[in-house]
């Protein structure tokens, strides 16, 4: 199976340790990964924010670097989501015959990284040991728009040693929603508020997700408040094992 | 006129409160007021769980779902057919058909009927339709008091104020404020508040219930709005939960009811189905109370006289774009309300229409034109739980989604020169569509970012990321970005 890894512009730039970590599960389960450097974005901010037209050359770029691989994996439902949901829709509406057929043709083939663990390598102990309290937020899109469901727990209980602990509130938005957390930065702010009170209330050392977006945000405002918990894309948690700290 | 005309006036197809503060603006006063936020979320809190717990108690409530936004699709394609069957129904059993194109002409054929009584009162039952037009405030100008019979409503006219929410329009309001209220308000419009009110809720629904009894037995006309109105029958149909409403509808001898076209349904049968959804979705209740029904007129029996205003107001525009007609199919349940995170912190007011909420957010610029009301469809997180919640299935983030684009091009069309957030979109997109130039960003950014960053964080930030960095640390970006990483030490492995 030829696997390619999206990273994501946002973990490229941001966040590369997700990246190592997807690479290094990926190996330990038996795995080639490859990076088409061609890569770049899935059009999410222009596409959320209203400027369809600019998101429609990253679309066709996609669907060119990922056109030869059976599977491309990426560690962020929010770009999964977007590649899957709304690349046709862009496509239809923006694109050539060419461009919809190689959409549609590829968008079956992606999937976020615990789908592609669970679904299609059937794989929900990955060998890792992480003996710390964790708390699970599962973000929007990965709940609602990929309807990720329990994969991600399944694969957080398959590791060694983890103490796993309910996020209270943990199905309501932490008010990122990308250019939504700058346009409307107040309530943003509101609701950000009340998710960091839901992840101190657990106690918990490490809080985790699929997307590191959320994660941004929430371990920003857990930052600035001095708080000690440790915000960890949930691919870097099941790439620890015995010698990781 | 259509919602394309070159710049009406704010509101002016009779939405009304339009034109008030953008979203951020209003959300930011609304987020001030910190009883207000504690109103909200214990009331939204309650009606969730509930109807959380009612819904899955049917084990075909999926099938429900899809069979509400079946129906309404149909209705929507033929939506023409369905009224002209519609106005044949309903004159043929003794009522009297009006077509009103805007607020404008709905208000004048609504005071003409009125003023025709020669009466000077109306009662009132909960109409958004009547709402949205400013009735209202048409009708005082014209000399008629109209009096709101619903409990919630009564609180918002008592007080001066606006609803806020679709099915609870007073759910700003706690207890003591409403029996502060009665105690101040009531004598002037009619039966005072008994004495040394108390704010136990049995308590405030005597006292309300006491205040418009008078008005019931007096008045001659009534106002009401329609939850559906069936094709086939002409039946009108309003769901209630205090038979207030059902006092209205029977009791007046002229009962003029305004109602958006988008209310029709094909027939009868097709109640069953709303009929379930309804209830479990807005109250978190099995069966409303009151499900009124009527068909133009009885002798002897109820009102004399029927009249039913068919309102437009921007409706066909709206039915005319594909992606955002699915916001017609709304039965104005509230779901969306009470899941959303962003109304739960800002209330409805900060909507600056009589829809708030996700459906306020994609159903108001669509009624108004995208211009008038271009900072709601952004005023949402797309977090996906109103359209879980919906009964119909409308698919809010998607019309979001699409009117955010919508406004965008609107932006583009009005200005000469483009937006800043137009010129660094575009830029943005050129870097993104170059890894090389990609890379070079990234590492301008990890300089850049470092050089101001403390610990590896970037704290307090000027510019248009200040809202963003009031509140949040951002991290500084990596030496490294993963591609960097990636071409170091593993392309030479492959
Ligand atoms: S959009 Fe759906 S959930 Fe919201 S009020 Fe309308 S029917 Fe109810």
């Amino acid at each position: 199976m030829r696997i390619a890894l999206f990273i994501t512009c946002f973990n490229d730039t941001l966040y590369p340790d997700t990246g190592r970590a997807v690479v290094t599960v990926l190996e330990r389960l038996g795995h080639t990964v490859e990076f088409p450097q061609e890569q770049t974005c899935c059009g999410q901010m222009h596409f959320n924010t209203g400027y369809r037209p600019d998101a429609v050359p990253l679309v066709a770029r996609f669907a060119r670097t990922f056109a030869g691989f059976d599977a491309v994996v990426t560690p962020s439902a929010s770009c999964a989501g977007m590649v899957r949901e709304n690349h046709p829709v862009l496509a239809a509406r923006y694109g050539h015959a060419g461009l919809q057929r190689q959409v549609a043709d590829l968008v079956p083939r992606v999937y976020e990284f615990t789908e592609f663990l669970t679904d299609v390598l059937g794989a929900t102990d990955v060998g890792a040991r992480f003996p710390h309290r964790v708390a699970y937020h599962p973000t929007c899109h990965s709940l609602r728009g990929l309807r990720l469901g329990d994969r991600p727990l399944r694969l957080l209980r398959g590791v060694r040693d983890l103490d796993l602990v309910d996020l209270p509130a943990a199905d309501s938005c932490c008010g990122f929603g990308g250019t939504f957390a700058v346009k409307n930065a107040d309530t943003s702010a509101a609701m950000l508020a009340d998710k960091a009170d839901g992840v101190l209330a657990t106690g918990a050392e490490v809080l985790c997700a699929a997307d590191n977006s959320c994660l941004m945000h929430i371990g920003g405002g857990l930052s600035r408040q001095g708080a000690a918990v440790r915000t960890m894309h949930l691919a870097e948690i099941l790439a620890a094992t015995e010698g990781t700290p | 006129m259509t919602a394309r005309d070159p710049a009406p006036a704010p509101g002016s197809r009779g939405v009304v409160w339009l034109g008030a503060p953008s979203f951020p603006d209003a959300a930011r006063i609304a987020l001030g007021d910190t009883r207000l936020r504690a109103n909200l979320k214990r009331a939204t809190a309650t009606i969730r769980d509930k109807r959380v717990a009612v819904a899955s108690e049917l084990d075909d409530w999926e099938d429900l779902r899809d069979a509400a936004a079946a129906i309404k699709n149909r209705t929507a394609r033929h939506l023409d057919h369905y009224l002209v069957r519609l106005e044949e129904s309903v004159t043929a059993a003794g009522g009297t058909v009006h077509w009103a194109c805007d607020a404008a002409e709905a208000n004048r054929i609504v005071t003409a009927l009125v003023q025709a009584t020669g009466e000077r009162e109306v009662v009132k039952v909960k109409s958004m339709a009547t709402q949205e037009i400013g009735l209202n405030e048409h009708l005082a100008d014209a000399g008629i008091t109209a009096y709101e019979t619903d409990l919630a409503e009564l609180i918002v006219q008592l007080g001066d104020d606006r609803p806020s929410h679709i099915l609870v329009p007073a759910i700003h309001k706690n207890r003591t404020e409403i029996r502060d209220l009665f105690t101040a308000e009531m004598g002037r419009w009619g039966q005072p508040a008994p004495e040394n009110l108390g704010d136990d809720p049995r308590e405030l629904a005597e006292a309300a219930r006491r205040h418009l009894r008078e008005k019931f037995l007096t008045a001659k006309v009534a106002v009401s709005g329609a939850n559906f109105a069936v094709a086939d029958t002409g039946t009108v149909v309003v769901v209630e939960s205090e038979g207030n409403g059902r006092m209205c509808l029977t009791l007046p001898e002229t009962l003029i009811t305004v109602m958006g076209i988008e209310k029709v349904i094909p027939t009868w049968s097709d109640l069953e189905v709303f009929l379930q959804l309804l209830p479990r979705s807005s109250t978190g209740e099995r069966m409303n109370p009151y499900t009124s029904t009527w068909t133009g007129t009885t002798d002897g029996d109820g009102p004399t006289e029927f009249h039913l205003v068919l309102l437009d107001n921007g409706r066909t525009d709206t039915l005319a774009d594909e992606v955002g007609r699915q916001a017609l199919a709304c039965i104005r349940c509230s779901a969306c309300l009470n899941v959303c995170p962003v109304f739960e912190r800002t209330g409805g007011h900060a909507y600056g229409s009589v829809y708030p909420g996700p459906i306020g957010a994609v159903l108001t610029p669509q009624l108004v034109g995208i211009e008038q009301a271009a900072s709601l469809p952004f005023a949402s997180t797309l977090c996906g739980a109103c359209y879980d919640a919906c009964p119909v299935k409308i698919n809010i983030p998607e019309v979001l989604a699409h009117l955010r684009a919508e406004a965008v091009e609107a932006k583009r069309t009005a200005n000469r020169l483009p937006t800043a957030e137009a010129v660094a979109m575009k830029a943005a997109g050129k870097v993104l569509d170059s890894p090389r130039l990609l890379a070079a960003a990234q590492k301008a950014a990890a300089l850049g970012g470092r050089a101001v960053a403390r610990d590896g964080r970037i704290g307090r930030l000027p510019g248009p990321l200040r809202g963003w960095s009031d509140t949040r640390d951002t991290p500084a970006p990596p030496v490294e970005s993963f591609r960097t990483w990636w071409r170091k030490n593993k392309e030479g492995e492959r």
